[in-house]
């Protein structure tokens, strides 16, 4: 794989809004999100079913089905407006640019194409001049990077005669035909059993090291982020309440919801007496979302205050921020707590 | 492949046994005779007749008779229609006639019901849908014979100035066109709607996800990777579609004066010509026969995960 190591700003995110019209209503699906990616950086979006995360990413590279439309915000690619180009320039994007791999790996090949058929498919999609030849030897070298063996056999067989992860292999290697610099995973491990899930994070960070591109991964799995990315994103209910680097969002989360999130995922340190602590509540509707922070009906800490009013983020370390109005106090009362300490210190001198 | 072929092949002649069976009786528990016209023969004409024909003797007789003669390909004569004359003589002078008109009526059924179908689903929802929707309803549950009317009145004179097409079928290639378009009209509705189904349900798979993200052009999209998987239920139907469709339509054959063989199928009956009748339904069922098995044997080409010899997935 070719080494063109470029750094800086992959994807800038700015108050993306995401919205579908249903006859019900409006659903505000993604309410103003912002983040950026760098080259060479795994981000990764945790949130739980129908907070956003899938839609956000599909607003990205411009996947998103009617009645779903980007109502407002920008997003940027490498210097691009994505949101400003036209069918033709998505379509020709899409697989080239950026790349999707997705959930199901059983669902998501064409049951009666053969392998080598899709994975040829997707590069000459993105490179017409490509001879036959070219194309199958390339697709085969996919194949190899992403450990898959035989691929010569591989190439002619059917998705139903491989297994899952042998197929979400091969999802992978028709993603990455093309050369990405963004490839977004969605939830490409929850189908999967657990040690196959293991050895797929473990091939894509693998694959990331060697390629260098950025990686969205969209998951609910917090120990999958741990695994595999530098920095994370939570998403609830529409809204981005905390982002930070990886260890940040562990050791030191701001949000009530991130840490009910941690609560609720099993441990190998816990002690034996330790339980699991679910999330009480259920989702918000989208429908009829509540005034102020919407996690403020689920919240345990919530004040008057979270049910009227959306908090500002606070910053709470180096790219670390969260949004929640007891973060506003903390910041409150450390700056009350300053300022006393200045004046003692003016005092004295 | 060469057992389940084998397998099919022994299934088609029991099932072609049960319809001969079936028939036979059938069409002999249907009162009136063959001999019945304007001028009611006498009993003793009537009882020479039946003697001559071997009509006399108990059915289940005649039926043993009928199958031995099977055996050696003779389907016997005519004794009303076209009396004395090979029954298989005229299906196979009258079939070809049918089988042009018909293979021209499935093809153009083909080419645009298909297209149209897809077409509807990619647009679902919009006018375009809604149109195609009345036009295929319309095509549905019209009557053959208005619709074939409609186009003989409009297209060969009945609107002045507009004769565009001759009013008999005499075997010219101008003379083949309202026909076809009569007899095609229903299958090109029935397949458009049932393409459209059977797209929709494709195109909502994850593979047309995994293929839009690919960065596949919106026509490569539908055609190569929705149309292929929304194929099965088409060709289910299309298969003993084209049986039908081959053989000729009745109505069609009528309207526009057609030596087909779809008039057969009908006038056998209303004539009580035995032979005849039991020739054109043996041959139209053996038709039906042969066009599933292919279909069966086109599953597997279209859907590599259908296993035949496991007699499905």
């Amino acid at each position: 794989m070719e080494n063109n190591q470029k750094t800086g700003k992959l994807l800038e995110v700015k108050d993306l809004h995401v919205s579908f019209f249903t006859p019900a209503g409006e659903v505000k699906a993604v309410g103003g999100i912002s983040y950026d990616l760098n080259y060479d950086e795994v981000m990764g979006i945790v949130g739980e079913s129908g907070s956003g995360k899938s839609v956000e990413a599909y607003s990205i590279i411009g996947l998103l089905q009617s009645p779903g439309k980007v109502i407002g915000g920008s997003i940027t690619l490498e210097g691009e407006d994505v949101l400003a180009k036209t069918k033709d320039e998505m379509v020709a994007l899409r697989g080239s640019k950026v790349a999707m791999i997705f959930q199901n790996p059983m669902t998501c090949l064409n049951p009666v194409y053969t392998i080598g058929n899709q994975l040829i498919e997707a590069l000459k999609a993105h490179d017409k001049h490509v001879s036959k030849e070219e194309a199958s030897k390339r697709a085969m070298e996919m194949l190899e990077l992403v450990g898959i063996n035989n691929v010569e056999k591989r190439m002619k067989q059917y998705p139903h005669e491989l297994s899952g992860g042998m197929r979400q292999r091969v999802m992978i290697a028709m993603g990455l035909i093309c050369h990405p610099q963004l490839l977004i995973a969605d939830e490409p491990t929850t189908a999967l059993d657990v040690t196959i899930q293991a050895q797929i994070l473990e091939l894509m960070k693998d694959l990331q090291k060697k390629t260098h591109m950025g990686i969205i991964f969209i998951t609910h799995n917090l120990g999958v982020v741990a695994e595999i990315c530098d920095k994370v994103s939570v998403m609830y209910a529409g809204k981005m309440v905390e982002q930070g680097p990886v260890d940040d969002i562990f050791y030191k989360p701001g949000h009530p919801y991130t840490m009910g999130l941690l609560r609720s995922m099993p441990r190998v340190d816990a002690e034996s007496y330790e339980r699991l602590i679910p999330i009480e509540g259920s989702p918000v509707d989208m429908l009829n979302p509540p005034e102020g922070c919407p996690f403020a009906p689920r919240c345990e800490h919530a004040m008057k205050i979270c049910l009227q009013k959306m908090p500002p983020y606070v910053e709470l370390g180096d790219n670390h921020r969260a949004a929640c109005w007891l973060r506003v106090q903390d910041q409150i009362e450390k700056e009350k707590a300053g300022k006393t300490e200045n004046k003692e210190v003016g005092d004295n001198g | 492949m060469a057992k389940y072929i084998l397998k099919r092949v022994l299934m088609a002649v029991i099932t072609l046994f049960i319809v001969i069976c079936l028939t036979f009786f059938l069409m002999n528990a249907v009162p009136g005779n063959p001999w019945l016209s304007e001028k009611t023969p006498t009993q003793a004409t009537i009882d020479a007749l039946n003697a001559k024909y071997g009509l006399d003797q108990p059915v289940i007789v005649q039926l043993g008779k009928y199958l031995e003669n099977l055996l050696h390909l003779d389907f016997g004569t005519s004794i009303k229609m076209q009396k004395d004359r090979p029954v298989l003589d005229i299906i196979l002078t009258m079939f070809p006639i049918s089988a042009g008109i018909g293979a021209i009526a499935i093809i153009w059924a083909i080419l645009v019901g298909v297209p149209l179908g897809c077409l509807a689903a990619y647009k679902r929802g919009t006018w375009v849908d809604s149109l195609l929707r009345v036009i295929c309803t319309l095509g549905i549950s019209m009557p053959g014979f208005v619709v074939a009317t409609m186009l003989l009145h409009i297209l060969t004179g009945g609107i002045e100035g507009l004769k565009l097409f001759p009013t008999m079928f005499d075997g010219t290639a101008k003379s083949y066109v309202l026909p076809c378009l009569a007899l095609g009209f229903y299958p090109m509705c029935y397949l458009s709607r049932q393409t459209r189904t059977a797209m929709l349900d494709a195109i909502n798979q994850e593979y047309i996800k995994t293929a839009r993200a690919k960065g596949l052009k919106n026509k490569k999209i539908i055609f190569k990777h929705a149309l292929r998987n929304a194929l099965i239920p088409v060709i289910t139907y299309l298969g003993p579609q084209i049986a039908f469709t081959l053989c000729g339509g009745f109505v069609v054959e009528k309207v526009f004066s057609i030596p087909g063989l779809g008039r057969y199928f009908v006038m056998s009956i209303q004539n009580r010509d035995y032979p005849l009748i039991m020739g054109t339904t043996i041959f139209l069922a053996a038709f039906i026969i042969v066009m599933n098995l292919i279909v069966d044997l086109l599953y597997k080409l279209v859907d590599p995960r259908i296993n035949l010899a496991k007699g499905g997935n």
